[in-house]
């Protein structure tokens, strides 16, 4: 018993029990209808006192802003032939956020799609390096039928973003590789500096990685548009409300001739080469090739490991763009600049050496590789390469008359052009010397200096310049970005326009007067000329000097003298000024001079230069995208059988 | 008034009158839950027929027989509730209801009204001076315990707190002294944070937890409670119009149909449609209470204001739930959301309050 034992209460009758549920009912009533009056006045305060703060709630719900990437600006070359363009582009994404299940919605959309085992691997290390909603690419360039499989199963498929939007394409392909560079993904370092800007991670967004496509940036991006839609909780499209059009990024408008540029970058061949091409009129960069290269278009949609394993390991350096970020020793390639030189310092032209070819200077012996010349005079000795002409009077002409000379002429010199990164090398000189090696100049190194090798270090586009400078007597100035103002070179100041007349005579003797590259005459009336040059990359010992000289054949690829070309055409009225360089291709008249020919003449005659290309091609086993193709697939199918890919052989 | 045919004059049409009101009102709030197609209205339509069909004849049916019957069925349905655990525990997943070929049947569901004329008929039995004593309270308690107990391991938290709410206010309603039912709340509150710890699955807890900050989770579980809250809130005074709720069409809120049925409906029909649903139930529980009050005997007292509270436990739990006052505990609004269950045992209670009611009108003391 609960109840007082000691002091029972009236016992309960049925009377009482019915009174106090009476009682009870009303009391049970009543609570239930303050409760009813609870909620009422809750759903008050949530529906009335509250409702502008949840009415925004809703909207935010339904309306997202999207940013519309706008369409990058078109790089054309100088008759407005688009280098870089956009094309429509549709793709998948994944929004690392949205997604519940990675492993799940992987593996529907390599059922979907397709995907290499390759790619998926790419996209599951993107997807564990990605963060919130920053989107991770798994896919882009599909057909519709692919993008249409993906956007039917979207609400199956959280996380998943599929999207139509534009890509860019780059019609010449490898072609123009090292010139444009390429767009890509911004990554988290990007969207940092940007101060998290969210363009940066709209889906399909694509920044400048390289070459002009990054330096270039600001004008190429363009102004996003908006898009306020109404989306589901899944995220998907009710209606647009209210789109702000994208601004297209300004054209580009560049110096290249991109009909030369791509004749160039096929002429290279298999070669690991470098060539520029100037107009000496106004500077105008009319093509700026490096080779072999990448091709743009698969670097833009995010380059797979196989990729980007087989150029790394190229030794050929596909992924260094040669003209800018390669230096080389000009060898004979200065001697034309070293000739000005000597004249402005009071050399007699007529002078003659003896050339012996082996000159002694103290203890050390120099050679002529194109001697004995016998007794030898300028002219020649420019035409004929003669060295030893060159050591003796440098040396008469000394150190303090030539390295200014050559800095006029470009040497050493960094040019204002939009690229990201350029070395421009060393032309030495006695206070360098001394700062950087901490010792005297020696005659020997004047001698060195004097055939451009010791310390002395350019890339190709200096040469260009150089060439350009020697033929318009002017300090021109190489640019891109074309503009409408003819720009006004200075003449080079101390220079006798007689002494560069002079040279430029014996330049064309190289090639018209019985000179080092007397095979190579175009055949065109136009007449070209130019100066071969040998730069030697490892030292001969007296002991190989005197069992004979290896020739470049026998050494490794690695090993054999860089071949140099330098030219303008026509000779008679110069307008484009050239340089050539292939990287270990031996003797300057052996690789790079029939280059220039090729080049030179497709400027004067197309169909005469494409014809010669032609019969290269077939030579080399097709044109360069099917060599490039080609040579991907063998490096996939050795990776995929596990053996070690063949290292690129059509260069040896 | 034109003459209709006895059986359909009694019917209680004033309290018939709210509940088709309701459904109706429930109909067309679920054809636009659907986007403006019938694919949950049809049936529910369909289903309400059915049912009131059933409520209407158990009303024609004695209280004798619910009282006669209302330990069988009790126990009828403790069993059920044992299989189901059984089954559950073979196959290795927790399940709630039993399949009897095309109808499911869930047994906590039934349980609802059941307990309710099982302690009404258990306080009947009693003498009434006995009321005070220990034999009045430890049979109920365990009428409550043991079906509570294994829908609580289910497990189903809503449904065990309605069974055991359903058989405690028969409990008050018998005159068990009030100074125990004010010690068990004091007990309650020592007892509740341990049960939080150790008696609660995980997932419920999580849903305690959120339900008291919903804003910490708000993409995760609090998100039921959030979006909820938002079409609410968004409905405003006379709401968005027809057809016209975004957080429901676009799936921002979950279950639409189901538990959020209110919320969906608060977001079209705005404070008005809500406060027309919080008075159609008002009226439906004051008629049942009614019904208790003017009734005879002792089982037929205690059984309808036990279920004229059930049915009121269904309607304030839910909208508590949907305006973010409860945890997410999984109970539907009865005649307005999707479903069997609910309506089934609303309309069970129904039929037995009809029954009560028919039996107090033909009274001969009133007549």
């Amino acid at each position: 018993m609960i109840g007082r034992r000691g002091n029972p209460r009236p016992a309960v009758t049925e009377t009482v029990q019915q009174a106090i549920f009476s009682r009870r009912a009303v009391f049970l009533g009543a609570a239930q209808a303050g409760v009813a009056a609870l909620l009422a006045g809750r759903m008050g305060y949530i529906a009335i006192a509250q409702n502008q703060h949840y009415r925004e709630l809703a909207e935010e719900n339904r309306i997202q802003m999207r940013l519309i990437p706008p369409r990058r600006g078109w790089i054309v070359d100088r008759r407005g032939a688009p280098i870089a363009a956009n094309r429509s582009d549709f793709r998948v994404d994944l929004i690392p956020d949205r997604l519940d299940d990675p492993d799940r919605v992987i593996a529907e959309l390599t059922r979907l799609l397709g995907l290499s085992p390759d790619a998926v691997a790419q996209l599951r290390e993107d997807l564990a390096e990605a963060a919130g909603f920053q989107p991770v690419p798994v896919a882009e360039n599909l057909t519709f039928e692919q993008f249409a499989a993906v956007t039917l199963r979207q609400p199956e498929l959280p996380g998943v973003s599929p999207l139509r939007a534009f890509a860019r394409f780059y019609p010449q392909g490898a072609a123009v590789g090292h010139l444009v560079g390429y767009v890509g993904t911004p990554n988290r370092e990007e969207y940092e500096a940007e101060n998290h800007n969210p363009l940066l991670i709209a889906p399909g967004f694509k920044v400048g990685k390289n070459g002009l496509e990054k330096t270039e940036e600001t004008r190429l991006r363009g102004r996003p548009g908006e898009a306020r839609v109404e989306v589901t909780a899944r995220g998907r499209l009710v209606r647009e409300l209210r789109t702000v059009p994208d601004v297209p990024g300004a054209p580009l408008h560049t110096t290249i001739d991109l009909g030369l540029q791509t004749y160039v970058a096929r002429r290279c061949g298999e070669q690991s080469a470098a060539a520029v091409v100037i107009d000496v009129t106004n500077g105008d960069i009319l093509c700026f090739v490096s080779m072999p290269s990448f091709d743009p278009n698969s670097f833009s949609d995010g380059i797979s490991h196989a990729e980007w394993d087989m150029m790394s390991r190229d030794e050929r350096h596909p992924l260094i763009n040669k003209v800018m970020q390669g230096l080389y020793p000009p060898g004979s390639t200065c001697k034309p600049m070293t000739a000005v030189a000597l004249l402005e310092a009071g050399i007699d032209p007529e002078q003659r050496v003896n050339c012996q070819r082996a000159w002694r200077l103290g203890n050390a012996v120099f050679h002529c590789s194109g001697g004995p010349h016998g007794p030898i005079a300028l002219h020649q000795a420019i035409s004929k390469s003669c060295d030893i002409y060159f050591y003796q009077m440098a040396l008469q002409a000394g150190v303090e008359n030539i390295s200014p000379v050559a800095r006029k002429f470009g040497m050493g010199e960094r040019f204002e052009l939009p690229f990201p990164s350029q070395r421009y090398g060393t032309w030495p000189d006695p206070d360098w010397l001394r700062r950087r090696f901490h010792r005297a100049w020696q005659s020997y190194d004047t001698v060195n200096m004097s055939i451009g090798q010791g310390y002395v270090l350019v890339n190709p586009l200096q040469q260009a310049v150089m060439v350009a400078r020697i033929v318009s007597g002017r300090k021109v100035m190489p640019r891109i970005i074309a503009e409408r103002t003819q720009p006004a070179f200075e003449p080079l100041e101390g220079i006798d326009p007689g002494h560069l007349a002079f040279v430029r005579a014996a330049m064309s003797d190289v090639v018209n007067g019985g000179g080092t590259a007397s095979r190579f005459r175009l055949p065109v009336p136009e007449l070209m000329a130019g100066k071969t040059g040998t730069a030697q990359v490892r030292r001969i010992t007296m002991a190989e000097r005197a069992s004979g000289v290896r020739s470049n054949a026998s050494l490794a690829w690695r090993m054999r003298d860089h071949s140099w070309f330098i030219c303008f055409a026509p000779a008679q009225a110069p307008r484009y000024a050239a340089c050539f360089l292939v990287e270990h291709g031996g003797f300057g008249a052996s690789a790079a001079a029939p280059m220039a020919r090729d080049v030179m003449t497709y400027l004067f005659d197309r169909e005469k230069a494409m014809t010669a290309l032609a019969a290269l091609e077939r030579q080399w086993g097709g044109t360069l995208e099917e060599r490039m193709r080609r040579r991907a697939e063998q490096w996939a199918a050795a990776r995929a059988a596990g053996v070690e890919p063949p290292p690129p052989a059509g260069h040896l | 008034m034109p003459r209709l045919p006895g059986p359909i004059a009694t019917l209680p049409w004033s309290m018939l009158f709210i509940v088709l009101a309701l459904t109706g009102f429930g109909l067309v709030v679920l054809y636009s839950a659907a986007g403006g197609e019938l694919t949950w209205a049809l049936p529910q339509g369909v289903r309400f027929a059915v049912f009131l069909a059933m409520a209407i004849a158990m009303g024609f049916v004695r209280p004798a027989f619910y009282k006669d019957w209302a330990f069988a069925a009790y126990a009828a349905i403790v069993v059920m509730l044992v299989l189901v655990e059984a089954i559950g525990a073979i196959s290795g997943g927790a399940q709630r209801w039993l399949d009897f070929g095309p109808i499911r049947l869930q047994p906590s569901e039934l349980m609802k009204p059941a307990i309710v004329l099982a302690v009404a008929r258990f306080y009947d039995m009693l003498p009434a001076r006995e009321i005070r004593g220990w034999t009045a309270i430890w049979p109920a308690l365990t009428l409550i315990g043991v079906p509570a107990a294994l829908i609580l391991v289910q497990p189903d938290l809503g449904t065990a707190t309605m069974v055991t709410l359903g058989g405690v206010t028969v409990m008050f309603l018998a005159g068990v002294p009030l100074r125990l039912f004010i010690g068990a709340g004091l007990a309650g509150a020592v007892v509740a944070p341990l049960a939080y710890f150790f008696v609660l699955h995980d997932y419920q807890r999580q849903r305690i937890a959120i339900f008291l900050d919903p804003e910490r989770d708000p993409l995760g579980a609090g998100y039921h409670i959030t979006q909820s809250k938002i079409a609410i809130g968004a409905g405003g005074l006379t709401g968005t119009g027809f057809l016209q709720g975004t957080q429901s069409h676009f799936a921002f809120l979950p279950e639409p149909q189901t538990d959020f049925v209110f919320a969906t409906m608060a977001e079209e029909w705005g404070m008005i449609g809500g406060l027309f649903i919080i008075l159609c139930y008002a009226l439906l529980i004051r008629w049942g209470v009614r019904v208790a009050l003017d009734a005879r005997g002792r089982f037929e007292r205690l059984a309808a204001g036990g279920l004229a509270t059930t049915i009121f436990l269904y309607m304030a739990i839910n909208l508590a739930m949907v305006m973010g006052l409860a945890p997410v505990v999984g109970i539907p609004l009865p005649l307005v959301s999707y479903g069997g269950s609910a309506i089934m045992t609303v309309m069970i209670c129904l039929g037995v309050l009809m029954s009560i009611d028919r039996q107090n009108r033909l009274d001969p003391r009133r007549r």
